[in-house]
């Protein structure tokens, strides 16, 4: 365990010197994601240009909750996003031969090989959002909404993850996956209310795969507080028990398979 | 001009993308699920009332509009040609193909081509039940002259879509990473070409902007067309604007290209 924590501290050394050599990079990438956000902003500009509430969200609700699937899904960029992306090409080229002979945890070696800080300016910024929102709403959530809220956030951060993570795993079996790239159009649902949604489909991502929670959960703590929250939190906490699970079992047995790409 | 090259470039290109059949179904499953969620979205913006309209479109419009988008996405929209153009000539590769009788441009549209041809082929069972599913909301054209004109108008967005994709691909020339670039660009596509919302929706002082934008025809002018959202003078002039875009970017990429070989010099190879 002391490790592993040794380690990432070293690996989120060498990525803030590497953020911090290519600057103008950096900024770009700010840059990228901040575009992104303005046209949802504009999205929703249009929407309630149209009507004033959507199953019962108004405007600013709405705001609240995308800033709220903006700052998980940053810090899901942050800390696992491109480690994850990068797992079909180590498999790929074999270079994953050199992570698996290292003395820790071969998971946790190809999920934490590097940070990106700007997806951490871009949660802040995402956080600020949600702050507004709530100052326009009047709304001063408590201590206990605000505890709940990061809990919510880090369960679906590891939703996030295991669903991603899992995909990544089908390279061992398919060589090439850049469908892994596509991984973010399949989050985008989680950005709208999730009382616009029913039947199957419902059903679907928010008990099988609990990807509408993800945001809509902290986002109803803080910005809809008449709302009961647990049904959301209960889902959201054992989707992420069943699905980091399911993802250990994948990866072992996928690894099982694994027989390195030259040798 | 020896098409015969450029049919067998056509023929690797197929038979190259056909091995990877997970690609493929994972991508779909990709595409499927944000339009379900968007159509959601919208049905609690309506209401449930099918005679609302919002913006000129009713319901049924709407869902047409986003069905259409998917398919014209599907048909036109490249997905890996500008990494693998900057890959090649970022890595040196390009040497190779240089020493060939090929016209670059030609031998990147020939792959282009068959890969949407291929891709569309794989996807369209896929979309052809997402057509019946709505077939209660699909309207489709009555004239003949509106489905030539789709395809037409289908046919310049094939083009300038991979021209944009091909002319941001030679700063690679320049530029060692252009990931940040393509990604800058591909946010103002997103949301300009007409993927997230119908651009009449937005306000009319930017209409204007809307008009002359080369984005707004990559994909949102065809589906108008295709709508009958765009007749007589207002499509000839749509389409002679579309034509506009492909002469100016055909242009703009053959001269980068010029520029760029004179910069070249073959790292590593």
């Amino acid at each position: 365990m002391k490790r592993h924590l040794a380690i990432y501290r070293l690996a989120i050394r060498n990525s803030l010197i590497r953020d911090m050599s290519f600057k103008l990079n950096f900024l770009l990438w700010m840059l990228v994601e901040v575009l992104w956000f303005i046209g949802q902003l504009a999205f929703i500009e249009v929407l309630y240009g149209q009507v004033d509430s959507i199953a019962g969200w108004t405007k600013w609700e709405l705001v609240a909750l995308v800033g709220t699937h903006q700052i998980v899904a940053q810090l899901f960029q942050a800390f696992f996003y491109v480690n994850i992306a990068a797992i079909p090409e180590l498999v790929r080229t074999g270079r994953l031969d050199l992570l698996l002979t290292l003395p820790i945890d071969a998971q946790f070696a190809v999920s934490t090989r590097q940070i990106s800080f700007d997806s951490i300016v871009n949660a802040l910024v995402g956080g600020g959002i949600v702050v507004f929102a709530l100052l326009k709403l009047g709304i001063v959530p408590g201590p206990v909404q605000i505890a709940l809220c990061i809990a919510a956030i880090l369960l679906g951060i590891a939703v996030h993850y295991s669903v991603m993570f899992s995909l990544a795993c089908i390279s061992f079996w398919s060589v090439r996956a850049q469908f892994i790239h596509g991984y973010f159009n399949l989050f985008m649902i989680g950005r709208y209310p999730e009382a616009v949604f029913r039947g199957a489909f419902r059903f679907i991502f928010t008990w099988l795969l609990p990807i509408i929670w993800v945001s809509n959960a902290p986002a109803q703590l803080l910005a809809r507080p008449f709302d009961n929250p647990w049904p959301g939190i209960t889902a959201l906490a054992s989707g992420t028990l069943i699905s980091l699970a399911a993802t250990r079992a994948l990866w072992r047995f996928a690894l099982r398979r694994y027989g390195s790409a030259s040798s | 001009m020896n098409f015969a090259k450029y049919a067998k470039v056509f023929e690797v290109g197929v038979q190259n993308t056909f091995v990877y059949r997970w690609n493929f179904a994972l991508r779909s499953v990709f595409g499927i699920v944000p339009l379900i969620g968007t159509i959601f979205l919208w049905r609690a913006l309506y209401g449930d009332d099918p005679a609302r309209v919002l913006s000129s479109y009713t319901f049924s419009a709407l869902i047409t509009y986003f069905a259409m988008t998917v398919l014209v996405e599907n048909l036109v929209t490249p997905t890996e040609d500008e990494w693998q153009i900057a890959g090649e000539i970022r890595d040196g590769k390009l040497s190779a193909l240089l020493l060939k009788p090929l016209n670059y441009l030609a031998y990147r549209f020939a792959l282009y081509a068959s890969y949407r041809a291929l891709y569309s082929a794989v996807i369209m069972p896929g979309v052809l039940l997402i057509f019946f599913l709505l077939r209660a909301h699909i309207t489709l054209p009555p004239e003949v002259l509106t489905w030539l004109a789709f395809g037409a108008s289908t046919v310049l967005a094939a083009l300038l879509q991979f021209l944009v994709a091909y002319t941001v691909a030679m700063i690679a020339f320049w530029l060692l990473e252009i990931t940040t670039i393509v990604f800058i660009i591909y946010s103002f596509e997103y949301f300009l070409s007409g993927r997230v919302f119908p651009l009449d929706m937005l306000p009319a002082w930017v209409q204007p902007a809307v008009k002359w934008s080369p984005f707004t025809y990559e994909m949102y002018f065809p589906v108008q067309v295709f709508m009958g959202r765009v007749k007589g003078d207002a499509l000839v002039q749509g389409m002679a604007i579309q034509a506009a875009w492909v002469l100016i970017l055909y242009i703009l990429a053959t001269t980068l290209w010029r520029a760029g070989l004179r910069r070249y010099h073959a790292a590593g190879g």
